[in-house]
C-alpha cells in the first residue's frame, strides 16, 4: 500500500501541499465567501420574512376597511329603514284620519236625512189622521145625525188606523 | 496502470509521484507532486464553483442557488448539531467538507481517458490524518478554553453511580482519544477500497479480454456492467464520506461547545 510505504519519504510535502491548499480554502473560501454567500441567503430571508409581515399587515387593513364600511352600510340601511317606517306611520295616520272624518260627515248626514223622513211620514200620517177624522165625523153625522166632537172622531180614527 | 509482464497493480494509482524536486525542510524534501497537484486542482475547482455564486443577487440564479445550497447545508447542519453558538465554526466545517467533496469527487473522475492519471488526495493516511488532527485540535482547544478543567467532565455521563466513575471515565476518555483516529481512517479506508476495486475490476475487463474474446464477452462484459455500478456507488460514497466527516466534526465540537 502506496499510502503507507511511502509514509516516511513523502509526509512532508503531503502535509505541506495539504496545508497551503486547506489553508487557501479556509480562508479565501471559508472566511471571505462563505460569510457573504451566508449574509446574501439571511438578507433574502429576512426580505421575504418583511414582505410577508407587510403583506399580512396589508390584509388586515383591508380588512378593517371592509368591516368598517360593512358597519357603516348597515347603519345607513338601518337608518334609511327608519325613515321609510316613520313616513309609512305618518301617512297612515293621516289616511286613518280623513277616513274617520268622512265617516262622521256621512253619519251626520244619514241622521238628518232620517230625521227629515221621519218627519215628514209623521205629518203625513197626521193629515191622513185628520182627514180621516173628518171624514169618520160626517159619516157619523150623516148616518146617525149624531154630532161627534172632532176630538172624538180624531181619538177613535187614531185607535182604528193602529189595528189597521 | 503499472503492467509488469502483463499483471495491473491496482495500488500503483495511490503512489506519490515527485513532479519537481522542490526543496528541503527539516530533512524532508517538500516535492512538487501529482498529490499537490490534485489538492490545487481541488481548490481551484472550489474555488471557482463558489465564484459562481458570488453574485449575490436577491432572485439567485441556477448556479447561485447550487453554492447556496450548500452553505445552507452546512449551515443548517451546524444550527442543528450545536445550535446557535454553532455558527462561528461553520467557515470551517464548511471548508473542511467542501475540500473533502471535490477531493473525492476529483478523484474520480475518468480523466485516464484523456491519459492523466487521476489521484484522490483524500485516499491518502497522511492527508486525511492531518484534517482528522486539525479537527480535534479545535475540540481540545475549545473545550478547554471554554470549560477549562470541567472539561473532564464530558466523560462522565449524567447519573453514573459513584463506584462506576473511574472506569467509565476510562473508557469514556478511550473513545473520546480514539476519535481522531477513526475520522481519519474512516475516509482514508473508504476511499482507498472504492478505488481499488474499481482497478481491479478494470484489470479483469482488460486480462479477460487479452486472454481470448470468449473471456471477454463472458468475464469482460459482466466486470464492467459492476464498474457502472460501482462509480455510482463511489460517487454516493465520495458524498456521504464528506458528509459524514463534516458531520461527526460538528458532533465533536458540540461535545466541546455544550459538553453534554
Amino acid at each position: 500500500m502506496p499510502q503507507i510505504d511511502q509514509i516516511a519519504l513523502t509526509y512532508g510535502s503531503q502535509i505541506f501541499w495539504l496545508l497551503l491548499t486547506f489553508g487557501f480554502t479556509f480562508l479565501v473560501i471559508g472566511l471571505g465567501m462563505f460569510p457573504k454567500i451566508q449574509g446574501t441567503v439571511d438578507a433574502r430571508d429576512k426580505r421575504i420574512a418583511d414582505d410577508l409581515e407587510a403583506a399580512r399587515a396589508a390584509n388586515s387593513k383591508a380588512d378593517e376597511l371592509e368591516e368598517s364600511y360593512r358597519v357603516k352600510m348597515e347603519k345607513d340601511r338601518s337608518e334609511a329603514q327608519a325613515v321609510v317606517e316613520a313616513s309609512k306611520a305618518k301617512a297612515n295616520a293621516a289616511a286613518e284620519k280623513r277616513k274617520t272624518k268622512a265617516n262622521a260627515d256621512i253619519a251626520a248626514k244619514l241622521a238628518a236625512a232620517e230625521a227629515d223622513i221621519k218627519a215628514r211620514s209623521d205629518e203625513a200620517l197626521r193629515e191622513i189622521e185628520d182627514v180621516s177624522a173628518e171624514v169618520a165625523q160626517d159619516m157619523v153625522a150623516k148616518i146617525s145625525g149624531a154630532k161627534v166632537t172632532k176630538a172624538a172622531a180624531l181619538k177613535e180614527t187614531k185607535a182604528a188606523l193602529k189595528h189597521g | 496502470m503499472a503492467t509488469e509482464e502483463g499483471k495491473i497493480d491496482p495500488m500503483y494509482q495511490f503512489e506519490v509521484q515527485t513532479i519537481l524536486e522542490g526543496f528541503s525542510l527539516g530533512g524532508q524534501q517538500i516535492a512538487f507532486t501529482n498529490s499537490a497537484v490534485w489538492m490545487l486542482v481541488a481548490v481551484a475547482g472550489l474555488w471557482l464553483f463558489m465564484l459562481g455564486g458570488m453574485k449575490r443577487e436577491l432572485v439567485p440564479g441556477r448556479w447561485q442557488m447550487m453554492v447556496e445550497g450548500f452553505t445552507g447545508f452546512i449551515d443548517n447542519m451546524m444550527e442543528a448539531n450545536i445550535g446557535p453558538a454553532g455558527r462561528k465554526y461553520a467557515p470551517y466545517v464548511f471548508s473542511l467538507f467542501m475540500f473533502i467533496l471535490f477531493s473525492n469527487v476529483f478523484g474520480l473522475l475518468p480523466v485516464g481517458v484523456l491519459g492523466l492519471h487521476p489521484f484522490t488526495v483524500t485516499s491518502h493516511l497522511t492527508v486525511t490524518g492531518v484534517l482528522a488532527i486539525m479537527s480535534f485540535s479545535i475540540v481540545l482547544i475549545v473545550g478547554f478554553a471554554k470549560h477549562k478543567l470541567h472539561f473532564f467532565s464530558l466523560f462522565i455521563p449524567h447519573g453514573t453511580p459513584l463506584p462506576m466513575i473511574p472506569f467509565i471515565f476510562i473508557v469514556e476518555l478511550l473513545s473520546f482519544l480514539v476519535r481522531p483516529f477513526s475520522l481519519a481512517l474512516r475516509l482514508f479506508v473508504a476511499m482507498t477500497a472504492g478505488h481499488i476495486l474499481l482497478k481491479v475490476l478494470a484489470g479483469f475487463v482488460i486480462n479477460s479480454t487479452n486472454a481470448g474474446a470468449g473471456y471477454g464477452v463472458l468475464v469482460g462484459i459482466p466486470s464492467f456492467a459492476l464498474m457502472i455500478g460501482i462509480s455510482a456507488l463511489e460517487l454516493l460514497v465520495a458524498v456521504v464520506q464528506a458528509y459524514v466527516f463534516a458531520l461527526l466534526t460538528s458532533l465533536y465540537i458540540n461535545d466541546a461547545e455544550n459538553l453534554h
